[in-house]
């Protein structure tokens, strides 16, 4: 325990701060020289401390700054402080912080790698292929990457833990009574006479005194919460319609407004008539805004049906209108100009191939929307000097830095209060629902505007999952795979999206090779090489970025090889795999489906693996071939997270996750036509529904030493898992994406 | 126009084409009662009409002549309807925004499916979206509600 007095001591800075009334306590790195080149764009003060736990009279207040989407941010990471602070799980609030100039005044630079540089281990390395980008701007307080619970699994804890101590130090100051024979249970410390004092009843005298930095973190055998079934501290107002999200804000005074954009994605637009929209009940203004029209009316549906009546002239688009050009833009970016990365390159393919019978195949994976249920929205007021967001995001500083361009106040001024999301998916990475409403607030001076999305503006304006092609080139020997020779060409998410933010990011997108490069299998001759295609349509991260298309090319592709070798897909698969955890999810999800077994006539099993977020998952599908199409049946996974903090949201989240790739890979895709968006709302844009969602049934490991998040990585194999399986149902090797075009679905 | 929603009787005055959902949501704030799609795809905004389940933005305000209940109306945290009590021992929600109309949707169908099969269930629950993929607690939760219902 004396290490992780050393860890907090060495690695952390921990801080307090008396508030009006209370106390708050927070937690910061130290300042690192500045290796990443994309943080010199921050502004002053918007990587300021956040605090973690404020305490008052009023009450205990856990601040969790990772946004929550639905992941169940909020509750892990209040339970994560709750387990050392020693509060019950009903005895908080929880607030997701607004940056205050009052007392988070303490600058944080970068945040460390969980890594040094000289660590070449497997996972180092494994990880800094996804940190490449994403987690680098994790200190610019963005949720994402799957990140919230490795991100907050020591520091939250320790926050809570100083926490405890210092409210420990205030009750012995104040009564006399050494700490040593202080404990604390409930929220309250208690005497050895048994009197308690309350934690809100101290503090005052908590801010006024030195925090104790060096804490023990408890050991996990006596944990209360962590690891255990808890409950979601948003299920009661979820289950009762009382949770308010980002669409259902209002402040007095609010207008509504709805923007239309041009469909042809950035786009110019050459006229607008706004005649008809002007005349119509409840709207009070139309104006042009940068990228388009925005309607100001009296409410939600008067400012959409407004908005829908303008007639406008578009420009078109700067990315070629039809898809065909798209693929063949990626088609021919195999070439060795555009290599963007080779980071597997392991014994000699050329050698491997000599003479051998090349197996060889190609995949393609379609742009897909992130298309959260809730449509976007911002409520943005703009007052001298001072200017109130609210909205429900991933990336709140970089929000306040949009707006204090737009609207000229100063970046401290500018207040962003984050809000519940129904649903992101990475959606809420994007600025720009928050960046026109803010314009349209400028113009509105000491009103606030309400900018929401109709599901069709929304639909149509999505940055999307990357498009993607793979080529794959291999060879079999003696019944085992002998090389496997991947090619991934895509253009680049990090660039589309951070170009979006006036960004550049140096150096390969690892993106464009995540969840293929780094999977932990000892093919004697195995290459990954990235193929950095033209900038097309926008792109975004959507759930598992890279992977969600890389997942699928590697291992149907390794599906294919293992067939051609004739070896079974499980036992190949296992044989394969040098890494212990890893080969344990595999011989964790054979075990759960009894693999091998007898199947019924017209059942098929495939397994999949992909290691994506560091986290090692294997699923296996089972499918029957029916009449009416092909029917899911049953759905094993087997994940290492290192530690699993939520039992409970952990199923949740993982089945959702199957159920996000299974569904997505039968039936979704984004189409453009004549530059615009063919899918404007779900009955095109379709979704896996409850009479196709197979049994699925869950099993989380622990033998990862480094603990992980759950949010992305069971998306890359579900695709997979589902191609091979049908194969071996059908015979019938599905390569491209949505497979509803290639074969029927019940 | 006259509307009851949960009890309450409202005089709203709105065009006769605005459709349930934002007279409900814009006028008089029951946004428990969800946006999500505004063309019967997602479920979102479903309520009862008479007790049957009905999605709020296919049917325009000046239509409804019977009394609304919206998830408001069905339960609050201090008093939960039995499907309520379900979706909260499954912590079915991640997200939570489509859970409104998926609750809604459970109780108008148990109401007069008291012992469904899970074929009934994967049946009357299909018009629902969930993004989140909550299907299969979805699924167990009202199974358990069924159960509550019956003993209740």
């Amino acid at each position: 325990m004396s290490k992780l007095g050393k860890i907090a001591r060495r690695t952390f800075l921990i801080g307090s701060a008396a508030i009006v009334g209370g106390v708050a306590f927070g937690y910061y790195a130290y300042k690192k020289p500045a290796v990443n080149p994309l943080l010199d764009g921050l502004a002053d003060g918007e990587a300021a401390l956040t605090p973690y736990v404020k305490i008052d009279a009023s009450g205990i207040t856990l601040i969790t700054p990772r946004a929550d989407s639905g992941q169940g941010a909020y509750s892990v990471q209040a339970i994560m402080i709750a387990e050392e602070l020693d509060v019950e799980l009903d005895q908080f609030k929880v607030d997701p912080g607004v940056p205050s100039a009052a007392y988070y005044n303490t600058a944080l630079a970068a945040e460390s790698a969980p890594f040094p540089s000289t660590d070449d281990s497997f996972t180092a390395n494994t990880m800094r292929g996804v940190m490449d980008a994403m987690m680098k701007f994790m200190s610019m307080d963005i949720t994402g990457g799957s990140t919230t619970v490795p991100d907050g699994y020591t520091k939250l804890r320790v926050a809570g833990a100083v926490a405890r101590e210092t409210l420990k130090a205030a009750a012995s100051q104040k009564t006399g009574v050494p700490v040593g024979q202080l404990k604390t249970s409930k929220g309250a410390v208690q005497l050895p006479d048994g009197t308690e004092i309350l934690y809100t009843d101290l503090a005052s005298e908590a801010g006024q005194i030195e925090p104790v930095e060096e804490v023990q973190l408890r050991d996990p055998s006596t944990w209360r919460f962590m690891g255990k079934p808890t409950q979601r501290i948003d299920i009661v107002s979820k289950s009762t319609g009382t949770q308010s999200y980002g669409i259902d804000f209002k402040v007095d005074g609010m207008v509504h407004a709805m923007v239309r954009t041009n469909p042809r994605r950035g786009g110019a637009m050459l006229s607008f008539d706004a005649t008809e929209a002007e005349a119509m009940r409840g709207v009070q203004k139309v104006m042009q805004i940068s990228t388009g029209v925005a309607v100001i009316a009296d409410n939600t549906w008067r400012a959409i049906q407004a908005a829908n009546a303008v007639e406008i002239e578009w420009g078109t688009a700067p990315y070629p209108p039809e898809m065909d050009a798209h693929w063949q833009t990626l088609s021919d970016s195999f070439t060795p100009d555009l290599v963007d990365s080779t980071l597997r390159d392991d014994g000699d393919i050329e050698a491997a191939e000599n003479g051998a019978d090349v197996i060889e195949a190609e995949y393609r994976a379609p742009y897909l929307a992130h298309a959260p249920l809730e449509p976007i929205s911002a409520t943005v007021h703009v007052q001298d000097g001072r200017v109130d967001v609210w909205t429900g995001t991933q990336i709140p500083s970089f929000l306040r830095s949009n707006v204090a361009d737009i609207t000229g106040v100063e970046n401290e001024n500018v207040h962003i209060h984050m809000l519940v999301m129904g649903g992101s998916f990475g959606h809420r990475l994007e600025a720009r629902v928050v960046k026109e409403a803010a314009e349209i607030a400028r113009e509105m001076k000491g009103t606030p505007v309400k900018l929401t999305y109709s599901r069709e503006e929304d639909l149509t304006h999505n940055d999307t999952r990357q498009i993607a092609m793979a080529r794959g080139r291999g060879t079999v020997r003696d019944g085992k795979v002998q090389s496997l020779d991947l090619g991934i060409a895509m253009p680049s998410v990090i660039a589309s999206q951070m170009g979006r933010q006036g960004m550049s990011v140096p150096g390969p997108d690892t993106q464009i090779v995540a969840g293929a490069w780094e999977q932990p299998l000892s093919i004697p001759n195995y290459r990954v090489t990235g193929y950095r295609a033209p900038e097309l349509a926008p792109i975004s991260s959507w759930r598992s970025v890279g992977a969600s298309s890389n997942g699928f090319f590697h291992d149907v592709f390794l599906d294919e090889l293992i067939n051609a070798a004739g070896a079974d897909p499980m036992e190949e698969r296992i044989r394969l795999c040098w890494h212990d955890p890893s080969r344990k999810v595999l011989e964790k999800v054979a075990e759960m489906s009894s693999w091998g077994g007898a199947l019924k006539p017209d059942q098929g099993r495939g397994v999949a693996f992909c290691m994506s977020f560091g986290v090692p998952t294997a699923e296996v599908v089972e499918v029957t071939n029916t009449d009416d199409g092909i029917r899911l049946d049953r759905v094993w996974v087997a994940a290492d997270v290192g530690k699993v903090v939520d039992p409970v949201n952990f199923e949740n989240m993982v089945q959702g996750g199957v159920v996000w790739g299974l569904g997505h890979a039968i039936m979704s895709e984004i189409t453009y036509s004549d530059g615009m968006t063919e899918q404007e709302n779900y009955d095109t844009y379709e979704s896996m529904r409850m009479y196709q969602v197979p049994q699925i049934e869950v099993a989380g490991l622990e033998n990862a030493e480094q603990v992980r998040g759950i949010g992305e990585p069971m998306v890359p194999p579900a695709a997979a898992a589902l191609s091979n399986a049908i194969f071996a149902a059908t015979g019938q090797r599905i390569r491209e994406m949505p497979m509803n075009k290639f074969i029927d679905f019940v | 126009m006259k509307l009851t929603v949960n009890g309450t009787d409202h005089e709203v005055d709105v065009e006769e084409d605005m459709p349930l959902l934002w007279v409900l949501r814009d006028a008089l704030g029951y946004t428990g009662v969800k946006y999500g799609c505004g063309v019967a795809q997602c479920g979102a905004c479903t309520v009862h009409i008479d007790g049957e389940a009905v999605k709020s933005c296919q049917i325009s305000a000046m239509d409804v002549e019977s009394p609304v209940t919206t998830i408001e109306g069905l339960g609050t945290p201090d008093a939960l309807h039995s499907v309520q009590e379900a979706w909260i021992e499954h912590q079915v929600a991640q997200c939570g925004y489509c859970q409104s109309g998926q609750i809604m949707a459970a109780a108008a169908f148990l109401a007069v499916t008291p012992n469904p099969s899970d074929g009934d269930i994967d049946e009357a629950m299909s018009s629902n979206l969930c993004r989140c993929g909550t299907y299969p607690r979805i699924r167990a939760a009202v199974k358990t509600a069924a159960t509550k219902l019956n003993g209740a």
